[in-house]
């Protein structure tokens, strides 16, 4: 029999660049965060997870024995964009199953600047120009643009609405609303993708403490998935569909999996996180989530999908595209923002009367993760 | 000059005029990958056998890099994209050309092997890329 989990605690270090704060330092302020949000007996949890990519060697050790909370196991987790999530997975698991009544999941990182090296790439694919990140993004919009009715003035129109949206949020690196003119000239990345359409990596961390106590917010679901081999093992892509479209997309069978576990469809949603890494992204993901239907991403964002005022905001925190992608606090950056949507207690960017929210990452690996939270 | 050397081995060989792919084709459940590799990535089965392919495909995908990705060490701007030969295995790949007008789904592009950069002992270094054949 498998315990309901609850979300005791949040907190977060902002997004942005912070030249002078070691990565612990980071991690530090949101577990420190979480734990005062939680309240002082949850100082006594009996597990941790830590997600993070860039950190090195027993990252999450570092944070906990600068704290004074180290003794306790502590799993360091990484899954590329989804480490965050991977790691409340995991937490998520350990509590239902009556291992532990409550455990510490957090997530940090400080990213180099530029496009991610990454050791995903063996030596001579970075020499023969296939570790080019930003082109591989670039190639799967163009799958979206050719299969369906997606322009490039859409991809626009997605940036323009997170970047609205995060003007409200004071934990967002870019707090600056954007024209569609704007997007549209800014610097060619890889056509079709415009600087302004793509996140920055850069540095934060988030902290969530999960306990079979209740409280006001539950953790429904937290399904991880990896991409069926092929593509990934195969061609190496660091994404789902470019080369091979027979296989499914990780988000969909994470998707599948969390809707199945919570008991919910897509329409139930009241507020989504979703990964909007760049904006072909963001509609490959409303897709994949079935808040729209399928190749019908590019009307879902013409017709106002996931503003503020729609039925279902998405995004309300301002996406990575207004946050920045820092990969291990990324996915739990979400469960802070949503836990505080449900709560009501998100302030000018407050979505009414949230009850059921989605959290959504995908990225290298390939791997996905869906969260779904109530109250 | 000392001799030109492949990006890595096993990737291509070049017979004269028709250079090749060395994709795997699984014993068990048929399906091509590429590099070609002992396990099937798709179904686990061994013994995945070596099969020369191309050079002749279709473009599929593309874009353009306009800045050196890390660790590349070739010219920029260049292509990428992805391009089905002629027996249906589709391959991630550089391209040729980078400029954008000259490209468009359905070309038709062969397999070219060229030096793409000299390494650190003065050797000219192979790699493959696919031009338009049109």
């Amino acid at each position: 029999m498998m315990r309901p989990v609850y979300v005791r605690g949040v907190g977060i270090h902002s997004f942005g660049r912070f030249p002078d704060a070691s990565v612990t330092t980071l991690g530090c302020h949101a577990v420190r965060a979480a734990l005062d949000d939680a309240g002082p007996s949850a100082r006594n949890f009996q597990a941790a997870f830590c997600g993070t990519v860039y950190s090195g060697v027993a990252a999450g050790h570092k944070v906990l024995t600068a704290l004074g909370l180290a003794g306790v196991p502590i799993v360091n987790v990484e899954a590329g964009c989804a480490s965050g999530g991977a790691a409340l997975a995991l937490g998520a698991a350990q509590v239902a199953s009556g291992q532990y009544d409550d455990v510490l999941v957090f997530g940090m990182e400080k990213m180099p600047r530029g496009i991610i090296r990454s050791s995903f790439f063996e030596p001579w694919r970075e020499e023969a120009g296939l570790a080019a990140t930003p082109a591989y993004f670039a190639l799967r919009a163009q799958r979206l643009m050719l299969e369906s009715d997606v322009r490039v003035e859409d991809l626009a129109r997605v940036s323009e609405q997170n970047h609205r949206h995060g003007v409200a949020n004071p934990h967002a690196m870019y707090r600056k609303a954007l024209s569609l003119d704007a997007i549209l000239a800014s610097p060619l990345v890889c056509e079709p993708l415009r600087l302004l359409m793509l996140c920055s990596p850069n540095e934060g961390a988030a902290a969530v403490v999960l306990s079979a106590r209740p409280s006001p917010v539950r953790v429904l679901a937290a399904a991880l998935r990896s991409h069926r081999a092929g593509s990934v093992l195969g061609e190496h892509t660091p994404l789902a569909g470019i080369a091979d479209e027979t296989i499914s997309a990780p988000t969909e069978m994470a998707a599948r999996d969390a809707y199945e576990t919570a008991g919910v469809g897509p329409a139930d949603v009241d507020v989504v996180e979703l990964q909007d890494t760049d904006s072909g992204r963001a509609i490959l993901s409303a897709e994949e989530l079935g808040l729209c239907p399928k190749h019908g991403g590019g009307a879902w964002i013409r017709d106002g999908g996931g503003a503020m005022t729609s039925r279902q905001p998405v995004n309300p925190s301002g996406g990575l595209l207004s946050k920045g992608e820092p990969l291990g606090a990324s996915g739990l950056g979400q469960i802070v923002e949503l836990t505080w949507q449900l709560r009501g207690s998100a302030g000018d960017r407050q979505v009414p009367d949230a009850k059921l929210a989605l959290a959504h990452t995908v990225g290298r690996g390939a791997n996905a993760c869906v969260v779904i939270l109530g109250r | 000059m000392p001799d030109p050397r492949p990006i890595t081995p096993g990737l291509f060989r070049d017979d004269g005029a028709r250079p090749r792919l060395l994709t795997g084709r699984c014993p068990g459940c048929s399906r091509r990958h590429f590099p070609s590799a002992p396990v099937c990535p798709y179904c686990g089965a061994d013994g995945c056998v070596e099969t020369p392919a191309g050079p002749h495909g279709r473009l599929r995908l593309y874009t353009a890099v306009l800045s050196a990705p890390p660790g590349y060490r070739g010219p920029v701007p260049y292509g990428f994209g992805v391009v089905e030969l002629d027996d249906g295995l589709r391959v991630i790949t550089r391209l040729t050309e980078a400029r954008l007008d000259r490209l468009r789904p359905g070309l038709s592009v062969r397999l070219v092997l060229e030096p793409l950069f000299t390494d650190d002992e003065g050797r000219a270094v192979i790699s493959y890329a696919f031009a338009p054949a049109e």
